[in-house]
């Protein structure tokens, strides 16, 4: 698979960071490639696998274990909904549902070794994730990387109309 | 006496260990499962392998433990037996992973380890297919067992089961149910710390837990079988032979693998004459616990339809073409005495046990020939188990005078023996000629020629005598492997047809060739012909069948 | 990134660790940090022999604030300086307990405080080569850590011979990726050597022993590695005047749920009770509302029901024991004291819910936390939390039988203290909890009877639906 360079420079820099033992870059690398690539292809697997000294298993072993890694695309926005407790109680599901309508995903869509719906334009996807530490001001959402607390279903269309 | 103490390895440090409130002493470094073991107190376990690491994940082996209560003083506080007060830790510990320490305390069978079992049995069994009848493992799964032992009858679970992989092609050999599969790990362990091959892992998480190869990999490892062996449920199962036969008719006899130089032990499991599998069977000096795929599976030759079933004779005419076993043996004697010894060779074969190389031996002295040798089998070995050597008995050969010093190396002699006419007479035992240098041609210039044989090949087809063999699982005998650990050979099951055992033949052509009649033998058993060998083989001296025992004997030789 | 506005501390609040989060004109860069005083506490320790650093750590009395609770001196006296192998330290920042979010103003607004214990901490401990394994949902904090680490290296106080004392450190951070059991301190070596973070065995995996590369590690919570820090700033004898006896210090307490203003409020251990957080530092409940339940400490705490009177032993004037009994608002928020409540102090997250909320739901919500978190490794926790998880979505839905709320419990009894690790525990205490003290919520939704066993067979979904009456028995 080609590896463009400054993704390989990257790359040799999160090896660096664990002098002991090359094994320690698989989830840098992950992250890596998910950024890079927006989910981990199966050669993503197989060319980390090598770049690591590694056997494929070991890499699939990872994808498949942290929640964070996918391995198909997700919407241009990834819209992570917190459903844990206190979020719940502050109207996560009822949040996640009126994104859902406003994006055109399937509320249905997913189960559980699929948890990311994407709406049918690509644009957005969503996930309901497992709480994401900011339980004093539910409910809570992440957009790509973008943090947004005390999200109500009011706010929700303004902040998606800022993700076009 | 006393410079011999001196010379001796320092004593092994006893420590007390109180197992269901019996006092007992084990060495240091013994782990508190096997401990329980040798105090006839079985942990039932499924993830620990005492030849594997313990991840102590199954958690079937918890126990209650305790360790001395201690003083103001450091040291333990006795009872009123001058034993120390336990101090019982109130949450039950894996027996798995730990070592016995001094003063240590458990208990096996109390209600708290009761519970827990219970607990673990019935977790385990929440989203098992429970499938048993149609299950390969049913009569020697590990889930069976202990949840007869330890378990509930009562399914308390109302819910969906998991849905996991069924049938999956995990290897070439190997079939793979994930509902089945308790996550023990072993299969990953064996393959990461025996096998070297780490192709098998878990993807996803918690109970969707699964068990594979990444998709571009197989099990395919020569030492994938083992998986199946060690197992403890119906996850992964062999291929060869899976719905084959139920587990509980089957017959199993102690035994080793000929497939090589290294004769990994074995256990044959045969029913009504038919063998269904080959397994491993531990012997720390040979192979541990476990045996390559090729060696393990080199046994359906055993059963070919081909297998040679009656004596023949191409010299006596047409109608007399089947003579008979005992008018066979008589004419082959009788015409191997009309030629000089050096008229006649013999290639003998690494295949050969002991006993009868010993007779092969007997027959080369009577004929008066030296020209006599082994057929080598080279190929690639491994740096686990798999010899290069494929013959699983080169060092027998050399021990009873039937190989060269360097197996094969008069064969080239004998070959050009026959091309020139000077031999004139060749036997060849349970080997084919053609892959000791000679060609079908080159066999046909003889005047005689008698082979033992389990399958028609190019020097049966030329046989003047063709006597049908019995192959290793269908005899008794014995053989000495690269590390000169001499084992033995036990019959699984008959030979076919009218095969005969190879020792039987050769007594009785070595006796049909004598010039003084026959019957003189005294071989009746094959107790008899080990007694006589080890009596004319000084590093075989006072040894019998028996004594051999199921683990082999290292020899000096 | 849109942030809830900031807030001045409350007045029962004594701010130490959380100084300068939500400080007007306070950045988190190293100017800012150094400004207000920052790496003086470092400039003192690496005046101080490493054990006496160790040694100050001992006297404060701290404890881990991760949830544990375990004395970090006593955690660190297990490490022996100048061994054959190296020391490793790794910051927990993978904060992930429901109900906990202080970690990740620390990281966000004032990384350096962080960074500074780190250092203070690896020269003690005489590790060169640190981690921080931040939360992978942290993608925003890992760079500001990314970026506190390059700064401190600049001005010196990090990498090679570090304000000259001869002393090398690196500091990595090293990003989670969404899984739970990554807190417990095994679990995270293993997934920081890049595996999958199944907790290992202790015995014999104490990482103090045999950690991260089977080398001794310490792994130390973000909000512990920043106390260390004002140990050495004021002293351990000094610092262990705040709070209580064997409760010392401050801690940031998490409040969120059913309450006016949820948030984060540093207050000395033991100096406010539940029911002064709730009413006071959090403004009480919602008008009209009465208060139900709590969990006082992360989402693995047991719950705590309202009305619930505890009998407990407290010093009296006179410096005698005597007992006392109390009620759930009057529990003082420290280790000890909600320990002796049957419960736990925990990570600091408080979660409260008021009189609207059902039982059987909250437990379902926290139930299918645990199952999607269960690493899956030891067969009583990844199973059982499933389980558990699948008996309160089917009483949720409809079909709950009458053994249901029996069968809950007893799960979650063969789970706890026979697992791996301590998520085994953290699984079934809610539900153990939940059950025990809001058991007539449970009966009330699970009022089937039990169906009959095969044959025929039953699914869930045959319970759920509307079903006829089934037998009463299920004896043939």
């Amino acid at each position: 698979m080609q590896i463009p360079p400054e993704l390989l420079a990257k790359v040799d820099e999160a090896i660096s960071h664990y002098p002991v033992s090359k094994r320690s870059a698989a989830l840098p690398l992950l992250h890596l490639f998910q950024e890079h690539f927006g989910y981990i292809a199966q050669e993503s697997i197989l060319w980390i696998a090598e770049k690591l000294e590694l056997q494929p298993i070991h890499i699939l072993e990872l994808v498949t274990f942290y929640p964070m890694f996918r391995q198909k695309m997700a919407g241009k926005y990834h819209i992570r909904v917190c459903r844990t407790l206190s979020c719940a109680m502050a109207g996560s599901y009822e949040l996640r549902e009126k994104i859902c309508k406003a994006t055109g995903i399937d509320p249905h869509a997913g189960g559980h070794h699929d948890p990311i719906a994407v709406s049918p334009d690509g644009r957005y996807s969503i996930e309901f994730v497992e709480c994401i530490a900011s339980c004093g001001s539910a409910p809570v959402c992440m957009i790509n990387d973008d943090f947004y607390e005390g999200v109500t279903e009011a706010s929700i269309t303004d902040l998606l109309a800022r993700y076009q | 006496m006393s410079t011999e103490t001196a010379t001796a390895p320092p004593p092994v440090q006893m420590l007390n260990v109180q197992i269901d409130g019996v006092w007992m002493q084990f060495p240091k470094g013994t782990r508190l499962i096997e401990a329980c073991a040798q105090a006839n107190k079985f942990i039932p376990r499924y993830c620990y392998h005492p030849k594997l690491s313990s991840p102590g994940n199954c958690r079937m082996c918890l126990i209650e433990m305790g360790m001395p209560k201690m003083g103001p003083d450091r040291q333990p506080e006795l009872g009123e037996d001058g034993r120390p007060v336990i101090n019982w830790i109130p949450r039950p510990q894996i027996s798995c992973a730990q070592d016995v320490a001094e003063g240590m305390a458990v208990r096996t069978d109390s209600p708290m380890v009761q519970d827990a079992r219970k607990g673990v049995l019935e977790f385990l069994l929440i989203n098992h297919p429970l499938d048993c009848p149609v299950c390969d493992q049913a009569g020697e799964c590990r889930l069976q067992e202990f949840s007869v032992e330890h378990g509930n009858s009562k399914s308390r679970f109302l819910e969906h089961k998991v849905k996991k992989p069924k049938n999956v092609a995990i290897g070439p050999r190997i079939t793979l149910d994930d509902e089945r599969c308790i996550l023990c790990s072993r299969c990953v362990r064996f393959m990461r710390e025996v096998a070297k091959d780490d192709v098998l892992g878990f993807v996803n998480r918690g109970s969707y837990n699964t068990l594979t190869c990444h998709p571009e990999r197989t099990l395919d490892s020569n030492y994938s079988l083992n998986t199946v062996d060690i197992c403890p449920v119906g996850a992964l199962t062999s291929n060869d032979f899976r719905f084959k036969m139920r587990v509980w008719f089957l017959a199993e006899t102690k035994s080793f693998c000929t497939s090589c130089a290294t004769g990994c032990n074995t256990t044959i499991s045969a029913r009504q004459g038919t063998i269904y599998r080959q397994t491993p069977r531990e012997n720390n000096d040979v192979n541990s616990s476990w045996m390559c795929d090729y060696g393990r599976l080199n046994f359906h030759y055993l059963q070919s339809p081909d297998r040679l079933v009656r004596p023949s004779a191409k010299i006596v005419p047409p109608e007399e073409n089947e003579p008979g076993w005992d008018e066979a043996l008589l004419r082959a004697g009788k015409a191997l005495r009309s030629y000089k010894g050096s008229e006649v060779a013999i290639i003998a074969s690494g295949r050969q046990t002991n006993e009868e190389l010993y007779l092969t031996a007997e027959l080369a002295r009577q004929i008066g020939t030296e020209q006599i040798d082994i057929v080598p089998h080279l190929d690639l070995g491994d740096d686990l188990l798999l010899s290069a050597d494929r013959n699983p008995n080169v060092a027998g050969a050399r021990l009873l005078g039937v190989s060269a010093p360097t197996p094969g190396e008069r064969l080239r002699s004998i070959a050009d023996g026959v091309r020139s006419g000077a031999i004139k007479a060749l036997i060849v035992l349970g080997e084919d000629a053609t892959e000791a240098g000679l060609t079908e041609e080159d066999l046909k210039k003889t005047d005689l020629l008698i082979t033992l044989s389990l399958l028609p090949n190019a020097t049966t087809r030329q046989a003047d005598y063709l006597f049908p063999s019995a192959g290793f699982a269908e005899k008794r005998g014995s053989m000495i492997n690269k590390t000169n650990r001499l084992q033995r050979l036990n019959r699984a099951v008959e030979p076919p047809g009218e095969a005969r055992d190879d020792w039987e033949i050769l007594r009785d052509l070595l006796n049909a060739s004598r010039e003084a009649a026959a019957d003189s033998s005294d071989l009746f058993t094959i107790e008899d012909l080990f007694r006589q060998m080890a009596a004319a083989t000084p590093a075989l001296n006072g040894l019998s069948l028996s004594r051999i025992g199921d683990l082999g004997l290292p020899l000096e030789l | 990134m849109s942030q809830r506005p900031r807030r001045s501390p409350h007045p029962r609040e004594r701010r130490m660790i959380f100084a300068n989060i939500d400080r007007e004109g306070y950045t988190p860069d190293i100017d800012s940090y150094v400004r207000h005083g920052g790496y003086e506490q470092l400039r003192k320790a690496i005046t101080m022999e490493p054990d006496a650093i160790v040694n100050e750590v001992k006297a404060s009395g701290l404890r881990g604030r991760g949830g544990a609770g375990f004395p970090c001196g006593v955690k660190w006296g297990f490490i022996r300086r100048g061994g054959p192998k190296p020391t490793y330290l790794i910051c927990n920042a993978d904060e992930s307990e429901p109900g906990t979010f202080k970690d990740r103003y620390i990281i966000h607004q004032d990384p350096h405080q962080l960074i500074e214990g780190m250092i203070i901490s690896c020269f003690a401990l005489d590790v060169h080569l640190a981690y921080i394994y931040i939360r992978g949902e942290f993608p925003e904090g890992a760079k500001i850590l990314e970026k506190a680490i390059a700064e401190a290296k600049e001005k010196g106080y990090l990498g090679k011979n570090l304000l000259d004392t001869g002393f090398d450190l690196e500091i990595y951070v090293h990003r989670g990726a969404g899984a739970y059991i990554c807190g417990e301190e095994t679990g995270l070596i293993e997934s920081l050597e890049g595996k999958r973070a199944y907790p290992r065995i202790k015995p014999p995996y104490f990482p103090a022993v045999l950690g991260l590369y089977q080398c001794p590690t310490i792994v130390n919570n973000v909000e512990t590695l920043c106390h260390v820090k004002h140990i050495i700033g004021m002293g351990g004898a000094e610092y262990a005047k705040i709070g209580r006896p064997n409760n010392t210090g401050t801690r940031i307490l998490c409040i969120s749920g059913d309450v006016v203003r949820p948030g984060y409020f540093e207050v000395e251990l033991g100096a406010v009770t539940l029911g002064e957080a709730i009413n006071e530092l959090c403004g009480g409940l919602k008008p009209g509302r009465k208060l139900k339940a709590i969990i006082p400490g992360g989402s693995s705490a047991k719950v705590l029901r309202a009305d619930e009177r505890f009998k407990i032993k407290t010093k009296a004037e006179d410096g005698s024991m005597v007992d006392k009994e109390i009620g759930v608002e009057d529990i003082l928020m420290d280790f000890d004291s909600l320990a002796a409540v049957g419960s736990m102090a925990g990570s600091g997250g408080v979660i409260v819910m008021d009189d609207s909320r059902d039982m059987v739901w909250t437990l379902n919500n926290l139930n299918e936390f645990y199952a999607h978190e269960s690493c899956g490794q030891c067969t009583p926790c990844r199973e059982g939390s499933l389980w558990m998880r699948k008996i309160t979505d089917r009483i949720l839905a409809g079909g709950g039988v009458d053994n249901d709320p029996d069968v809950l419990k007893n799960v979650a009894d063969n789970i706890a203290g026979k697992t791996i690790c301590a998520f085994g525990e953290a699984c079934s205490w809610p539900t153990q909890s939940f059950v025990l003290k809001f058991r007539d919520e449970f009966t009330a939704k699970a009022r089937k009877p039990l169906p009959p066993p095969i044959p025929p067979e039953y699914t869930p979904d045959t319970l759920i639906a509307e079903t006829p009456r089934l037998p009463a028995t299920n004896q043939a």
